[in-house]
């Protein structure tokens, strides 16, 4: 029978937590509210009725959300140094850190998913909102950031939260660029120290962990924030 | 952009031997397409005996369900790839852990096999949300015409039940098909990952990742499509599904 050494873990926590687990969940935080702002934003084109606008997002939504992750995260990061190029206009492709392609790219795929939760979250706001915000005098943007998006976030609270916990798992897609996070810092130990099997089930452990008891209190918010109709 | 663009490239030999680089890409396609086809007949089989189950007027069964459903749902693929391929054969006893690493294409079995479990998870939230759906009176009115569980399940509950979730479903077949490429950190040489080869064999970087895009979006088209036919065709009239 195999031996498990779990002193493995206790030793290198430290660095798990530090190196790893920090990148992780910064980068699920920056990229959840990114892709919600420019999620909502994208929702707002889509329910437009400027028909250039209404297109590009609605091609946008559906190209990111038929692509895999994966696919998605090898695009821009051979992308993102061309177009910091194209925009800063350098004489060669500009060298994007780890971080920040990584950030880009979830940024970007995770709007087209958030995009599709507050379109519909607009359009569970009724009607008579909307006519009640112009018939008082507000412009579009007032009617939109005062009236009907707040409402919009409200309603969709508890599934903007669950796919930020779909995000949080999904971070670990990071492993095929190389970049250290949670899982990319225990792979590392795994294979210096050859403790695969320690390694991996406590990552595992720590995943579970952190996206079930989330899970838990979105539901127990679910359960306080819904507004009885 | 100083970027040498070469559109020609998937019409020359790749260096594996195997034909062009489009050859290549394809035979990415096909182990994509077997992948996704093995994980979706296991993602239904499990995900709907599973969803059944919750259903069912027994605490245990349902507690059962749902400790399958959070197992599934709270661990990263990648990470449940990772344990299923690396950690799996080590906790056997040692000629069963033996049989599967030099199981030939172990990492297609892994990688189907997990991408399958995975998925069943979703499968049963949407199985379980469908029988949910249907009004009471339907389990009532099967256990009054004399029906046992089982018969209710099978000619009441589940074929309705099926066609309410048939467009989430096509969601997750969908899902599924992508959810592949995650296999390709075990080895699996699917499309993304024949993609990456392509690229680092000939430098064309956009070229192949343009390909790899037009070839999923491809892809899922045409599943949508078909399962939409499906749809129409299993329709029941007078129901809101059967248009």
């Amino acid at each position: 029978m195999l031996q498990f050494d779990f002193d493995i873990i206790l030793k290198t926590l430290p660095y798990l937590l530090r190196e790893g687990m920090v990148f992780t969940l910064t980068l699920t935080a920056l990229a959840a509210f990114g892709g919600l702002v420019l999620g909502t934003l994208l929702a707002l084109m889509r329910l437009s009725t400027i028909p250039g606008l209404a297109l590009f997002a609605t091609g946008y939504v559906n190209l990111m959300r038929s692509l895999p992750l994966v696919l998605v995260i090898f695009w821009f990061y051979f992308l993102v140094p061309y177009i910091g190029q194209a925009i800063l206009r350098t004489e060669r492709p500009v060298e994007v850190g780890a971080f920040a392609s990584a950030l880009i790219t979830f940024t970007l795929f995770e709007a087209a998913y958030f995009s599709e939760i507050m379109r519909a979250g607009i359009q569970s706001v009724p009607k008579g909102q909307l006519s009640a915000g112009y018939a008082l005098g507000l412009t579009y943007r007032q009617v939109m950031s005062y009236v009907v998006v707040p409402q919009a976030l409200r309603n969709m609270l508890p599934v903007i939260l669950t796919q930020t916990i779909v995000l949080f798992q999904d971070t670990s897609l990071v492993y095929v660029i190389s970049i250290t996070d949670f899982l990319g810092a225990a792979s590392k130990v795994a294979q210096r120290d050859g403790r695969l099997i320690e390694m991996y089930l406590f990552a595992a452990l720590v995943y579970f962990l952190i996206s079930f008891l989330a899970s838990l209190l979105v539901k127990r918010l679910q359960a306080r924030t819904a507004i009885i109709r | 952009m100083n970027y040498n663009w070469n559109w020609g490239i998937f019409r020359e030999p790749n260096p594996e031997g195997s034909g062009t680089y489009l050859d290549l890409l394809l035979m990415g396609l096909n182990w994509t397409l077997a992948t996704a086809a093995l994980a979706a007949v296991i993602a239904l089989v499990f995900g709907a005996t599973i969803g059944v189950i919750r259903t069912l007027p027994s605490r245990g069964l349902v507690l059962a369900g749902d400790a399958w459903v959070e197992f599934f749902r709270n661990i990263p693929l990648l990470v449940q790839l990772f344990l299923w391929y690396f950690v799996l054969p080590e906790l056997l006893p040692k000629a069963a852990g033996m049989w599967l690493k030099t199981l030939p294409n172990a990492s297609f079995w892994t990688g189907a096999i997990g991408v399958g479990l995975f998925m069943s998870s979703r499968v049963a939230e949407q199985v379980k949300a469908g029988i949910r759906s249907l009004p009471r009176g339907q389990a009532m009115a099967g256990t009054a015409l004399g029906l046992t569980t089982a018969q209710t399940y099978r000619y009441v509950l589940l074929p309705m039940a099926f066609r309410i979730i048939l467009p989430p479903l096509t969601s997750e077949l969908l899902n599924t098909v992508k959810n592949t490429s995650v296999a390709l950190t075990i080895g699996l040489m699917e499309l993304t990952a024949r993609t990456r080869a392509m690229q680092e064999y000939s430098f064309q970087v956009f070229e192949a990742f343009t390909a790899a895009t037009l070839i999923y979006l491809v892809l899922n088209a045409s599943l949508t499509f078909l399962m939409r036919r499906l749809e129409r065709a299993v329709a029941v009239p007078g129901y809101v599904t059967g248009k």
